[in-house]
């Protein structure tokens, strides 16, 4: 795993473990620093409270800027590559992949699509997207929660991006990571299901806030549920008034033809 | 767990400003709505910082509030979280104008 993605928890697995700052050799104290303020410190060193040519350096840098200056890079190359990109995010077992087996399917004739998996391990949905014919590739994160801008310009090398109409990027299932790393798409879309509770917009705003759409997924069980699907719109458009939102399933089929058009109008567009 | 990644993050842009020099202390700006809990960043700034110019350095985290502006009536006010209605006119087109922010402010180095 390269290090220079900013991630690399691999690299970070030190064989220590934490302690509390009050550790029993740690200390308050105070100093003064040659320029005469005094401020406090709390650590267990002694090796700058003696250090009278201490001093403060401005750095008002974006802790994000490095994920998002690759993300960048990538949604340049996509744009000039004419490659329409969506960044599929929703918590564990939502149905980003039959969703992803199901439009694929039903569009592999009229658009060129490639997909890239994010899990922590296996590669068992790279194995359900190649059924389709399309290609994939999967990306393990290990102990990552999200997938990130490095880790995408990666695994795009594995595609013919002059061969491509829409790139399909189904994140770990993770309702909240994934909302903070911009990965270069045109999109975030947000897969919801009628079996999770309706008020996910309000419990993990960030996400849906994020998100330009919506998919609700599994509206074939509703007749089954209690799930209040105008409540959970209401509660989308709270966080995200724009927020556009299609109810379908991907089992059934119901409400794909309208998540289709969009993306095929999305495409004619570019 | 994302803070592992911000956490290193960090250090990187630390240790490329410091360009060799011990570093003592930094200093973070984190919003409230940027998604990060300042005590997952401090659980993972130890670990992150060994055997780097920043081991041992003291870690300061400055929460900045979260503000919104109402696109209907203009309002500015306190934000508790992305759902909060304008208290003013009760509309839900918010602009955050604060709140987001997850930045390295300054740090001290010898």
């Amino acid at each position: 795993m390269c290090t220079t993605c900013g991630c690399g928890p691999e690299e970070l697995n030190h064989d220590h473990h934490h302690h509390d700052h009050d550790h029993h050799h740690s200390h308050e104290h105070e100093h003064e620093h040659g320029n005469g303020h005094v401020h406090s410190h709390s650590h267990d060193h002694s090796h700058a409270a003696e250090n009278a040519t201490a001093r403060t350096v401005t750095v008002e840098t974006d802790i994000l800027a490095k994920n998002n200056r690759l993300a960048r890079e990538n949604r340049n190359l996509f744009f000039r590559k004419g490659i329409f990109v969506l960044n599929l995010v929703s918590s564990p077992g939502s149905g980003k992949t039959a969703i992803l087996e199901r439009t694929l399917l039903d569009l592999r004739e009229r658009l060129r699509f490639a997909v890239i998996e994010g899990d922590q391990q296996t590669d068992n949905d790279a194995v359900r997207i190649a059924a389709t014919g399309v290609p994939v590739k999967q990306v393990n994160t290990g102990a990552g929660c999200h997938l990130d801008a490095h880790m995408v310009s990666h695994a795009v090398e594995n595609f013919d991006l002059d061969a491509l109409d829409v790139l399909l990027i189904e994140n770990v299932g993770n309702l909240v990571c994934p909302a903070s790393f911009d990965l270069g798409e045109n999109h975030k879309v947000v897969v919801l299901s009628v079996t999770e509770g309706e008020d996910k917009p309000l419990k993990y705003p960030a996400m849906f806030h994020n998100a330009d759409v919506m998919l609700l997924n599994k509206v074939d069980l509703l007749p089954h549920l209690d799930f209040d699907a105008d409540k959970c719109r209401e509660m989308a458009r709270r966080v995200n008034p724009d927020i556009l939102i299609f109810d379908l399933s991907a089992k059934s089929g119901e409400g794909m033809d309208a998540w289709y058009r969009w993306i095929a109008s999305r495409t004619r567009e570019r | 767990m994302h803070e592992l990644s911000i956490t290193q993050g960090v250090v990187d842009i630390c240790q490329d400003t410091a360009a060799g020099r011990r570093v003592v202390s930094v200093t973070l700006l984190i919003g409230e709505l940027s998604g990060v809990v300042p005590e997952a960043v401090e659980f993972c700034f130890e670990a992150c910082t060994k055997d780097t110019p920043l081991e041992g350095a003291r870690l300061i985290i400055e929460q900045v509030p979260a503000r919104g502006r109402c696109k209907d009536c203009s309002a500015e006010f306190p934000l508790r979280a992305y759902y909060s209605s304008c208290p003013g006119c009760g509309g839900h087109h918010v602009t955050v104008i604060s709140g987001e922010e997850l930045r390295v402010k300054e740090m001290e180095v010898e």
